[in-house]
């Protein structure tokens, strides 16, 4: 059981010489986000950017919960569609002015704002709601399967069905959540035009800033003592356990994280996109968010970021090219990456970096530890 | 373990967030006032190239993923319609060159690709959808950017939307004139399954609305989730309900499993027939004939429709695309619209989009199920509405048929028994 030093000494060997590599790292993302993207892409393409962007975000949340505390979660469609919906709802309110209702209601149900509608009217309301609805549910959902001691398949399982479970009762409430059709046709994103291209750009600034605070409070985590705790959890729970630690509470913290940064990029999703379905919150989707993440590294800080930017960017533009073949492109490309790379694109450049390192100083030990759970 | 600081990147962070704070405030752009009223505000500069000999149109069709099966017919009965014109010299001289996207059956991939084809390759009209869903996630785009959509799919109606074109039946063309030919045949009670979304739930409350002025019982409403296919309990409540006839909403896989276990339960179609509106020649094959047969569907089109126009159609596209291959409601919408898209324009002389939606009304086309005509208001378009029988060589033939072309009337104001449904 030396794997779970070797990791975190590794880790720490890595971090404290390259908190500046990091940091130029960090400063390089936001010169590309804020600078270079607005001014070579169309208006289009910056929106399209924007999107991308918003799935990332999810992304950096599994990064944390499944790379990092092997928590496999195929649900976080849940709390994506959560902040989503949400945030929709409150553009729904904003639209139909003081005291209106939504088109659709008054089109396919009885004309009247349900009660539970109602505090979205508040744009504050809804920003702290946002954050509050998915943390909660994540909270006592991840309280009571962690304490019970539910992991590895089983809670998998579970996640997975909670999300087939949420896009079966969206469709089902019709009335009040607009079924399968979703909610669309926003105006205006807090007062602000959505069809004016500068207030699009503005959308996206929002964010970049978003995805790049979420980078860095999850390298924070990551390097934190709670991190450590984390990946230590994610290697030996039970080790963990008798060292006098709870690891329920550390997997619950980090799936409350995850969940959050998950409904934060679905409430920016919608202004971006303009509608929110039941089919961007179901299992098909919640899986697709693990794909970027797996294929970019999952145990990594920027592999699950730019996996999942690729990713999402790859079948738009192959899917531009080749409309009636793309999907064969993409099935070739995870196939191979699962079969040849099953540590993501990132495991390239740390074996790369190791074979350098073994060059200059031969005996340095190399252990495959990471991704040994998923 | 040690516990470290990180004042360097927090430092980073905190300045990074100030400077994003200041460049959104200096980014935005009009507001707008708190009631947000104005949908058709459209800001966007068309970028339509016509100086050339080509024009380009868009064809956003699901060639991936679910809805694929249905969608990619519609698909190649445009290409048909795209190489017909062009073969007869374009439109206003110019010859047509198609931009093809996958809407990949998902709202927010067609709101996305409609987006590309209007922005980056400035088409001059989109051509395409299928699903509900797909139609609202869609109408923004078009609505926002000031651009043609031409919707070949009939569907639950309440929209008029002045950048769409409703190719396809609204309600008063295929929902209505079912249940008028129901009670002409003396139907007393019905029973009502439908796939859980929003065609079949709006179908069904108009539905009711038509039965409780008309005198017939309504002794079920079920729904199924799409996909679903098992339909035990519902056929059993079918068959103790023991209604006149049953009203089929259902769409896709599910009517398979339906049909199955409706004929396993020994209900035939002669004694209590079923109404389809979402079943058609594609899907018939799907579902096998022996267990539909003699059922009854409601469209504006099959491929037994006795004109010259259907003839030649049919005729054409078996030999672009195979012998085995059937002609369907939704692929003739499609057919036309592309045709009807260049009736408008070459009566307006113009690609624009404000003059080709002031020169619509009235344009007709001699389609394969007959004359259609644009209604300029609304802009869908008046068709005669078939009820059909399922034959044993699995197409559709015209038992009934509306007096002429019924007009359009997506709000369905002109029925009385409808106020209070919109």
């Amino acid at each position: 059981m030396t794997t779970t030093h070797r990791t975190t000494d590794r880790l720490a060997a890595l971090l404290r010489p390259g908190r500046s590599r990091a940091l130029a790292g960090f400063a390089l993302a936001a010169v590309v986000l804020f600078a270079v993207a607005p001014l070579l892409l169309s208006p289009f393409r910056l929106s399209l950017l924007a999107k991308f962007l918003c799935l990332a975000m999810v992304a950096v949340g599994i990064g944390l919960a499944w790379g990092r505390g092997g928590l496999l979660t195929l649900g976080q469609g849940v709390y994506f569609g959560l902040g989503a919906y949400l945030m929709a709802m409150h553009l729904k309110l904003a639209d139909a002015g003081p005291g209106g209702v939504p088109d659709f209601m008054s089109l396919y149900g009885t004309g009247e704002v349900p009660w539970w509608w109602e505090p979205l009217r508040s744009p504050v309301a809804t920003i702290l709601l946002i954050a509050l609805v998915p943390a909660l549910l994540a909270g006592l959902l991840g309280w009571a399967v962690f304490t019970r001691r539910v992991r590895g398949a089983y809670f998998a399982i579970l996640s997975q069905a909670l999300a087939a479970a949420f896009a079966i009762l969206l469709i089902g409430q019709q009335q009040t959540t607009g079924g399968t059709n979703g909610l669309n046709g926003f105006r205006a994103f807090f007062g602000y035009d959505l069809t004016d291209p500068v207030n699009q750009r503005m959308l996206y600034l929002v964010a970049a800033g978003a995805l790049l605070a979420m980078v860095l409070v999850a390298r924070q985590l990551m390097v934190s003592r709670f991190g450590e705790l984390l990946v230590a959890v994610r290697d030996g729970e039970d080790r963990v356990r008798f060292l006098g630690y709870d690891p329920a509470l550390v997997k619950t913290v980090a799936y409350v994280v995850a969940a959050v940064m998950a409904a934060v990029g679905g409430a920016l999703f919608v202004p971006v996109v303009g509608i929110i379905s039941p089919a961007d919150v179901g299992v098909v989707p919640s899986i697709g968010f693990l794909v970027g993440v797996a294929i970019g590294g999952r145990a990594t800080l920027l592999g699950p970021v730019l996996g999942s930017i690729a990713v999402s960017w790859a079948q738009t533009s192959i899917s531009e090219q080749f409309p009636s073949g793309w999907i064969y492109f993409q099935g070739a490309l995870f196939i191979g990456v699962v079969a040849f790379l099953p540590g993501g694109l990132a495991s390239l450049v740390r074996r790369r970096r190791r074979r350098s390192a073994a060059r200059s100083a031969p005996p340095a030990p190399v252990t495959q530890t990471e991704g040994s759970t998923p | 373990m040690r516990l470290r600081t990180h004042a360097g990147t927090r430092s980073l962070g905190v300045l990074s967030i100030a400077a994003l704070a200041v460049t959104a405030l200096t980014a935005c752009g009009a507001q707008v006032d708190a009631a947000g009223a104005d949908p058709s505000a459209g800001t966007a500069d068309s970028c339509v190239d016509t100086s050339g000999d080509t024009v380009r149109i868009g064809f956003l069709n699901s060639l991936s993923g679910t809805m694929a099966i249905s969608e990619q017919t519609v698909h190649d009965s445009l290409q048909l319609a795209a190489a017909e014109i062009n073969a007869d010299g374009g439109v206003l001289g110019k010859q047509l060159e198609v931009v093809t996207e996958d809407g990949q059956s998902e709202p927010t991939v067609f709101a996305e690709k409609a987006t590309k084809l209007i922005t980056s390759d400035c088409v001059a009209a989109v051509f395409g959808g299928w699903t509900s869903a797909s139609r609202k996630a869609m109408l923004p785009v078009f609505e926002s950017n000031d651009s043609l959509l031409f919707y070949p799919v009939q569907y639950e109606g309440l929209e008029a939307s002045p950048n769409i074109f409703y190719t396809g039946a609204t309600t008063n063309q295929q929902i209505v004139p079912a249940l008028d030919y129901l009670a002409e045949q003396g139907v007393e009670s019905l029973f009502l399954v439908g796939s859980d979304y929003v065609f079949p739930r709006t179908a069904n409350k108009i539905i009711n609305a038509y039965a409780e002025a008309h005198g017939i019982e309504v002794l079920g409403e079920e729904y199924a989730p799409l996909g679903h296919t098992d339909f035990s309990t519902i056929v059993n409540k079918v068959r103790s309900a023991d209604a006149d006839a049953v009203f089929n909403t259902l769409n896709g896989d599910s009517n398979v499993a339906f049909f199955k276990e409706y004929s396993n339960a020994g209900l035939a179609a002669d004694e209590m027939p079923v109404l389809s509106v979402s079943i058609a020649e594609e899907e018939i094959g799907g579902i096998g004939v022996e267990n539909v047969e003699g059922q009854l569907t409601a469209w504006n089109y099959y491929q037994t429709v006795d004109t010259p126009e259907n003839a030649a159609f049919v005729e054409a596209f078996k030999a672009e695309y195979g012998e085995d291959r059937v002609t369907s409601d939704p692929m003739e919408a499609a057919y036309d619209s592309l045709h009807l898209w260049k009736g408008m324009v070459e009566k307006a002389g113009s690609f624009a989009v404000a003059d080709v939606q002031e020169a619509a009304d009235g344009v007709s086309f001699d389609a394969p199920e007959g004359t259609v005509t644009v209604d300029g208001d609304n802009h869908h378009i008046a068709k005669t509405a078939l009820i059909g029988r399922i034959g044993a060589d699995g197409l559709i033939h015209t038992e009934w048929s509306s007096d002429g072309p019924i007009e359009p009337d997506p709000f369905l104001e002109g029925y009385d028994w409808a106020d209070g449904l919109s």
